[in-house]
């Protein structure tokens, strides 16, 4: 388990670095994207408009959080599950984006884009919503308001604790730990 | 006949699921600490470290302890001699609308499966009623998340494949999909029943406390032989490898059909957020 910590936008040296086990705690400018996002994200580039923020470097979480109580910066913040990203993620690779946030496995589409982009995904604790956004220091809504908790948000972030789960050298933690620790 | 007014069941259910989403149960803190103590990987102790570390913050700033903040699922009990003046309906749905909005929780109902339209107060909640002996309203309320909701499964057994069968199937199910249900997990297991009430029953054993053993020491034994060979699968918290991958079995049982062996497997993940009140 080797520590580093990292700062967005990330370059392919960052990515290529990492190996799964690593714990990471990342810095820097973010940006929020689940289901709906996605798809509205794919809309406008099949119509040929920009996507809400760039995406060179970037890092997108897979989060969709519990509404702001007056004086916080945001609700609870934990990731939600990112095989449902699977089929949006590698055209956004292939576009510049670096870096995933989320929970649980990845498809080989996934995986393939990640070697070929040179792109890391992260694991952030499930459920631990209350811990992760205590390292989210600001949060602006940039687009598709009206989705409620899956609008897009730019967030600022200080030293949030991540887990590389896959790596762009085809390591996949969730393989890798299980067949270590399985008693067949 | 008792009577019972729709106004004291919307005013403690406007509670409860604040209470359940901001404090995650001792029974559950006392299960990380033995997870603490048994899980052999350093990065499945790391998991379960920050998970107590949430747990704490949670509680101390009355926050959600997951952002999915769930479906409100109620288990009604309606004792035979009382008479709730109004509607059940409405009371438990009016006591949620106003928990998810003053507590600041995550609305994540949609009022329809394909056009998916946010409802934007959390309604409606998925009732199960029941009439009991007595002159009391027991509601069980559960928050039930969508990500291990989603690892959840049913299958048609043959009453030939018996009781393995029927242990082999929540093993699998864990096996298949567990790693992205949040692990550690508590699962409801429903063995019985037609395919519907298998369902509800596992339900109803997902909302119980992992600690909680069946009456029929029969049923007991399977709950803790299924837990242990969970542990076996390697899948470890947050499904990054581990041997605490189960906190605790729960089985409801029904009578079935003899052509029939229904099993269902609700998937439970670490934030099992419950809660009870009787009136």
């Amino acid at each position: 388990m080797a520590e580093y910590k990292l700062t967005t936008p990330l370059t392919d040296e960052d990515v290529e670095k990492l190996h799964i086990g690593d714990k990471v705690l990342l810095s820097g400018v973010i940006y929020t994207g689940r289901d709906a996002a996605h798809k509205r994200m794919f809309e406008a580039l099949d119509a040929g408009q920009d996507l809400p923020f760039d995406i060179n470097g970037a890092v997108i979480y897979y989060v969709g959080p519990s509404p702001t109580k007056p004086g916080n910066v945001i609700g609870s913040a934990g990731p939600t599950t990112s095989y449902r990203m699977d089929g949006f993620a590698p055209r956004l690779m292939s576009l510049g984006q670096k870096g995933m946030i989320g929970k649980g496995k990845r498809n080989d589409e996934v995986k393939n884009a990640m070697k070929e982009f040179k792109a890391v995904y992260f694991g952030a604790t499930g459920g631990a919503a209350a811990l992760i956004s205590r390292a989210i220091v600001k949060c602006d809504i940039i687009a598709y308001e009206d989705l409620g908790p899956e609008a897009v948000r730019r967030l600022e972030i200080r030293d949030m604790p991540l887990i590389v789960v896959t790596d762009c050298h085809g390591g996949d933690q969730y393989i890798e730990g299980r067949k270590k620790f399985e008693v067949k | 006949m008792r009577t019972l007014k729709e106004k004291e069941i919307v005013d403690v259910l406007s509670k409860l699921p604040i209470v359940a989403n901001t404090r995650l149960g001792d029974d559950m803190l006392q299960s990380f600490d033995e997870a603490m103590k048994n899980e052999k990987s350093e990065v499945g102790r790391e998991v379960i470290r920050q998970l107590q570390e949430n747990a704490k913050i949670a509680r101390e700033e009355t926050v959600p302890y997951c952002q999915d903040t769930g479906f409100a699922v109620i288990f009604a009990e309606i004792g035979e001699d009382l008479h709730i003046e109004g509607n059940l309906t409405e009371a438990i749905n009016e006591g949620v609308r106003r928990a998810y909005q003053d507590g600041y929780l995550r609305k994540s109902i949609l009022s329809d499966p394909l056009r998916r339209k946010n409802t934007g107060d959390n309604t409606p909640a998925v009732i199960h009623y029941d009439f009991v002996k007595g002159d009391k309203l027991k509601l069980t309320f559960g928050a039930k998340g969508g990500g291990s909701e989603n690892m959840s499964r049913q299958g048609m057994l043959k009453p030939s494949d018996g009781e393995e069968g029927v242990k082999q199937f929540v093993v699998d199910t864990v096996s298949i999909g567990g790693a992205n249900a949040c692990p550690p997990l508590v699962l409801g297991v429903g063995i019985g029943g037609t395919f519907d009430k298998s369902c509800v029953i596992a339900k109803k054993a997902a909302m119980r406390s992992p600690y909680s053993k069946h009456p029929d020491p029969y049923y007991a034994a399977m709950e803790e032989e299924i837990k242990e060979r969970c542990n076996k699968l390697g899948i470890g918290p947050m499904g990054l490898g581990g041997t605490v991958t189960v906190l605790g079995v729960n089985i409801e049982v029904y009578p079935c059909h003899l052509a029939s062996l229904p099993v269902a497997v609700n998937v439970n993940c670490h934030a099992d957020r419950h809660g009870e009140i009787v009136l």
